[in-house]
Order: C-alpha cells, then sequence, then structure tokens
C-alpha cells in the first residue's frame, strides 16, 4: 500500500524539512514522524521508508528513532488516546485511582484500545499539569482537576463526538 | 492561568498575564514588548551579557547555573555557526511553568531568545518543544510569524544588518530530551542519549557547532532584565539567586499553582500564606522543593529560603521550581516507588548504572510497598542509590538515585511499619488456616 497523507500534513512535512541548515535534514525525522502518526494513526513501514527518502537518512536511522520515542508507537490506538498521569503531583491527589477507575470502567488495560477503535488508555508520565492535578491529556487536549465523576463525562463526550 | 494568582506575588515574567490576547503581538507591544530587544541592540553584546550576570539570573531548568557566565562561554567570534536552543522540554515532575509563559506571553520569549541570539551573533534558533505540548507550537508559530512582520526576527533585524530565523521543533516523549546534550542529538534527530562532557554545547554543541541552551523561563527573564534593568530584576532575591521565579507548588495544599515569587521567599511563607497551607486537620509529612529530583525534607528542614543556595545548604536542591508537599495522608514508600517508577522509565538506556540501577531500584520498591521482603532490601535500596549517584553520564542518574536514598534515610520507619503489617497479616492468615 502507498503512502497517503494529506495536503496539510505534506505541507507540514515541508515546513519541517526548510526549518533546518544545508545537509542537515535528519533533524527534521522525529517532527515528520509525529506529525504523520497523528494523521494516519500509527509509524508503519512505508511511513519510515518514506521519512528516510526525505530526509536524506538510512531507513535504519528512523525505525531507531521510533524505538527511542515514547509517543511514537507502531500499533494503532483509539481515535481518542486518554492519557491518565500518575505521577507524583497528580497521586498525590488522586491520579492512581483516577487510572484505575479508567481501567475498570473502560474494561481496558494500559495501552488498550475499545473493540470500536474509539477510546484507548494509557498511563503517562508527568505531562506538565501538577498544580492543576489530577491531570488527563486526550490527544493533545488537556483537562485538569478530573474527578472519576469528571473522567466519566469527559468519556461520554468523546462517544457523542464518535 | 489554571489558578488564581496570589497577592503576593510579585509579576514580571507573568506581568501580561490576564491581559486580552496577551499571546499576540499587539497586546506585547503596548507592554513594552521588544523593547528589550532594541536596548540589547544599543547596548550591544558585551553589555548584554554583562547586564546578565549583574542580575545574578540562574537558569531556570533545574541546574540553576548562572546564565550570565553561560553567555559569556560562548565562541562569539567562532567562524562556525552559533545557535540558540530554547529548551521548552519541560517534564520534571512536579512542574509545570514553561507551558504558562508560552501560552500567556510568547512574544517575551522570542524577545530573550532573539537578544541571545543578537548577543552570540547566531542567525538561527530553535525552540525544542516536548510533543505533549501540542497546542503551544501552534501559539509559537503564530507569534513567531508576528515577530517576522514587525521585523523583530527574519533580515537586517531593527536595521542591523543581522539575520534571525527562529523555528519550533516538536519533540515525540522523553524525558531525557531535557538534559542539554541529549535534546541536542534530539535536535540532531538522533535518540535522545546524553553526550560525554567535556566538551560543552557552548562549544561543541548543535552540529558540533557554539550553542546555547536555556530553558524558556531563563529566556523570558532576560528579556525583563535587559528592559528593566539588572538591578530592578536582582532586588527580588539574594545576591547569588537573583529576581522571581514561577514556583509551582502542588500535592497536599489547598491553593496548589504556578505563583511568581520573589527568591527571597521561604518555604513556609510559600506554603501557608500563599497556597493557603495543608488542608484542616492534617500534618505535614514532607516536601520534594525542586522537582522529583531533589531530596526529599522533612517537616523540621522545611524552615529554609527557596533560593538555590538556601535550599543546597539544606541538602536538597531548587532544582526546576516544582514543589511537592505530602501531608500525612501520603504513604511514602508508594511515593518512592512511584518516584522510582518514573526513572526506570524514563531512563534512556545508554550507560549501565542508570538503566540497571534505576530497574533493580523499582523492583526493589515494588516488593517493599507490597509489604514484602524485608530492612535488608531498605538498606539496599540506600546503597544502590548511593553507588548510582555521580557515575552516570548525565543527572538522570543522580535524579533517580538522589531523591530514593534521602526518602529510605529519612523515613526508614515508614517502610518498618509497612513491613511489619504486611508480616502481622500473614501470621494471622497463617493462624487461621492452621485452626
Amino acid at each position: 500500500m502507498s503512502l497517503q497523507l494529506s495536503e496539510a500534513t505534506q505541507a507540514r512535512w515541508q515546513k519541517i524539512l526548510d526549518s533546518y541548515p544545508e545537509g542537515r535534514k535528519r533533524s527534521a525525522v522525529i517532527p515528520m514522524l509525529i506529525f504523520a502518526q497523528d494523521e494516519i494513526g500509527m509509524i508503519t513501514r512505508e511511513l519510515m521508508e518514506e521519512i528516510a527518502r526525505r530526509a536524506e537518512v538510512e531507513y535504519l536511522q528512523v525505525e531507531e528513532v521510533v524505538g527511542f520515542y515514547s509517543m511514537l508507537r507502531k500499533q494503532p490506538l483509539g481515535k481518542y488516546h486518554v492519557q491518565v498521569c500518575t505521577n507524583i503531583s497528580c497521586m498525590l491527589v488522586g491520579g492512581m485511582d483516577l487510572w484505575h477507575h479508567a481501567c475498570q470502567t473502560l474494561h481496558l488495560g494500559n495501552k488498550q484500545t475499545s473493540s470500536d477503535g474509539l477510546i484507548s488508555i494509557e498511563e503517562v508520565e508527568c505531562m506538565g499539569a501538577c498544580c492543576w492535578a489530577p491531570a488527563v491529556e486526550v490527544n493533545y487536549d488537556f483537562h485538569h482537576h478530573v474527578t472519576p465523576a469528571r473522567f466519566d463525562e469527559i468519556i461520554s463526550e468523546l462517544r457523542e463526538k464518535g | 492561568m489554571f489558578n488564581q494568582p496570589s497577592p503576593h506575588e510579585v509579576k514580571i515574567l507573568t506581568r501580561c498575564f490576564g491581559v486580552e490576547n496577551s499571546h499576540r503581538i499587539d497586546a506585547s507591544l503596548a507592554h513594552q514588548g521588544y523593547d528589550g530587544l532594541k536596548k540589547a541592540i544599543e547596548m550591544g553584546a558585551d553589555a548584554v551579557i554583562n547586564e546578565v550576570k549583574a542580575s545574578a539570573l540562574r537558569g531556570r531548568g533545574g541546574a540553576g547555573f548562572p546564565t550570565g557566565l553561560k553567555w559569556s562561554f560562548i565562541p562569539r567570534t567562532s567562524p562556525k555557526p552559533k545557535y540558540i536552543v530554547c529548551n521548552a522540554d519541560e517534564s520534571e515532575p512536579g512542574t509545570c511553568k514553561d507551558r504558562l509563559l508560552i501560552q500567556n506571553d510568547p512574544h517575551s520569549l522570542i524577545e530573550g531568545i532573539a537578544i541571545a541570539g543578537f548577543t552570540m551573533n547566531s542567525n538561527k534558533g530553535y525552540i525544542y518543544v516536548r510533543g505533549e505540548y501540542r497546542y503551544l507550537i501552534a501559539i509559537l508559530e503564530t507569534a513567531i510569524a508576528e515577530a517576522y512582520q514587525h521585523n523583530f526576527l527574519g533580515k537586517n533585524i531593527q536595521g542591523t544588518g543581522w539575520d534571525f530565523d527562529l523555528y519550533v521543533h516538536s519533540g515525540a516523549g522523553a524525558y531525557e530530551c531535557g538534559e542539554e546534550s541529549a535534546l541536542l542529538n534530539s535536535l540532531e534527530g538522533k535518540r535522545g542519549t546524553p553526550r560525554l562532557k567535556p566538551p560543552f554545547p557552548a562549544t561543541h554543541g548543535l552540529y558540533q557547532s557554539p550553542t546555547l541552551v536555556n530553558n524558556v523561563e531563563s529566556f523570558c527573564a532576560v528579556t525583563h532584565i535587559i528592559r528593566d534593568g539588572a538591578a530592578e530584576f536582582a532586588k527580588h532575591g539574594p545576591e547569588k539567586s537573583g529576581g522571581t521565579r514561577l514556583m509551582c507548588i502542588s500535592g497536599h495544599v489547598q491553593r496548589p499553582g504556578v505563583y511568581e515569587m520573589p527568591l527571597s521567599t521561604t518555604l513556609p511563607f510559600l506554603m501557608n500564606e500563599v497556597a493557603g497551607g495543608l488542608r484542616p486537620g492534617r500534618t505535614l509529612k514532607a516536601v520534594q522543593p525542586g522537582g522529583s529530583s531533589s531530596p526529599i525534607l522533612l517537616p523540621e528542614e522545611c524552615n529554609v529560603g527557596l533560593d538555590f543556595d538556601s535550599l543546597a545548604k539544606a541538602g536538597t536542591m531548587a532544582g526546576s521550581g516544582g514543589i511537592v508537599v505530602l501531608d500525612d495522608t501520603a504513604d511514602i514508600v508508594s511515593y518512592a516507588l512511584r518516584i522510582i517508577s518514573f526513572y526506570q522509565h524514563e531512563s534512556c538506556g545508554w550507560c549501565i548504572p542508570c538503566r540497571e540501577g534505576t530497574t533493580w531500584l523499582k523492583k526493589i520498591l515494588e516488593r517493599l510497598d507490597r509489604g514484602e521482603g524485608s530492612m535488608k532490601d531498605v538498606d539496599l535500596v540506600g546503597e544502590l542509590a548511593k553507588n548510582m549517584f555521580g557515575r552516570t553520564f548525565c543527572a538522570l542518574g543522580d535524579a533517580a538515585a538522589w531523591p530514593t536514598g534521602s526518602i529510605v534515610k529519612k523515613f526508614r520507619g515508614e517502610f518498618e511499619t509497612k513491613l511489619a503489617a504486611h508480616q502481622a497479616k500473614q501470621v494471622s492468615a497463617e493462624l487461621v488456616m492452621i485452626g
């Protein structure tokens, strides 16, 4: 299957590639990966090959980066990836309980996706919302002071949105 | 802001927070935006560096290195290109201030970076934003475009003949990339592992060229220092820790939040007067004063100033300004496990003491958190932590060892209680079976 990317992502890639000095296109690899992943949902072999070609690096130099960064993934996750922080500041005010609540109510484990492909959950490290904890990030949207009741509301809202 | 401001705050970096459309250039210009850059151009590079030195500004990312001194290390006349890199990979647990600075006042950051660019005779800068802060990239890109339109970035800036381009670079989830040499590797498109130092980034940084790496808050502070003068900033802190900083207080206080406070503020004042104190009926158990990497303080050690030197003297550190408060409801064994789980997850695996050390510490603390194991395991945690300390490429190993070692030393009794409770439960279960 050949790689199909939207015009917006193609334009983003070009902007990224133009950001670095002559002969330094390798710098573009990580941003290119994450912006493309946002569109197609995961990192595929075709995507890595295309990025290797565009950034003028070896395929393996893309592959080794994918293995390192925790936001890059080779498996698809839900359309809405719900990330619950359980690090210290969140943990002290109920983050761990919130994470257990998420697992129990959604019948999902860490990095698992609902059968309709809509929602996946992940226990994540500090996301920079310590003073407004517990925090949840749905894709790239932050939610602060999330109680279990508020969590259920967020999930219903996501299900309604579909 | 996501929390109510406090009347005790001294608003310098946060002075535009709450102004309508504070992230846009019109609002910024209405509040002296880019006056600092214009002044820096008039002053010239040497005077700018002296001014930053005189402000006693110390790096707000965690290490607390004097910013002016760091600036003076860059070989400005080197024939190689010079790069300015802003570290916006904020990920120290307990810290959430850089996000607010970018969200509310991106122009102060851009201005600070441009001042550094002018000073170092640099033509290119990068803002490395952590992957999770995606919404900030749009805010920064809009602000950068506005700065280009007003000729604060781009070609022949303000008629000086100096060109400077600024780009935003997205990370993809790695705490280690907050370490400056790992950040540079990541910015080069590689795995985010640290480099052996020396040579330091000042001479061999991005693409092996002279590179200045500073935290978001440090660059923002420079903007205000140059515009209003070093003395105006320095007066808010003790002699060697100038100015204000955005203190992030979280955990068991009534009004957790980010507050811009003078560095002369004490921990009890921040905790009780600014953050509203503990919840009613609770007592203080411990405080981590500088993010999850800092050694923990017992209640009797908490009467301390929040500047870099006072906290160092108290055996801990000011770090990134994340102050985590624990009351008597906190389970310190679980807390220690959560800290080490974080470092174990984030260890980049580059060097053995950190990769193996964090893994073993996690295994042992998991056992202890279940109430299993023995007091010998507690000693082993202390021993392991001691042997990791200072034996790694970068500070992540130290950051894992330091708080863990301090917790087992200061809270030995809590580990004993947890083990005893579990053993008592097991004995009674056996008796039930025999009976």
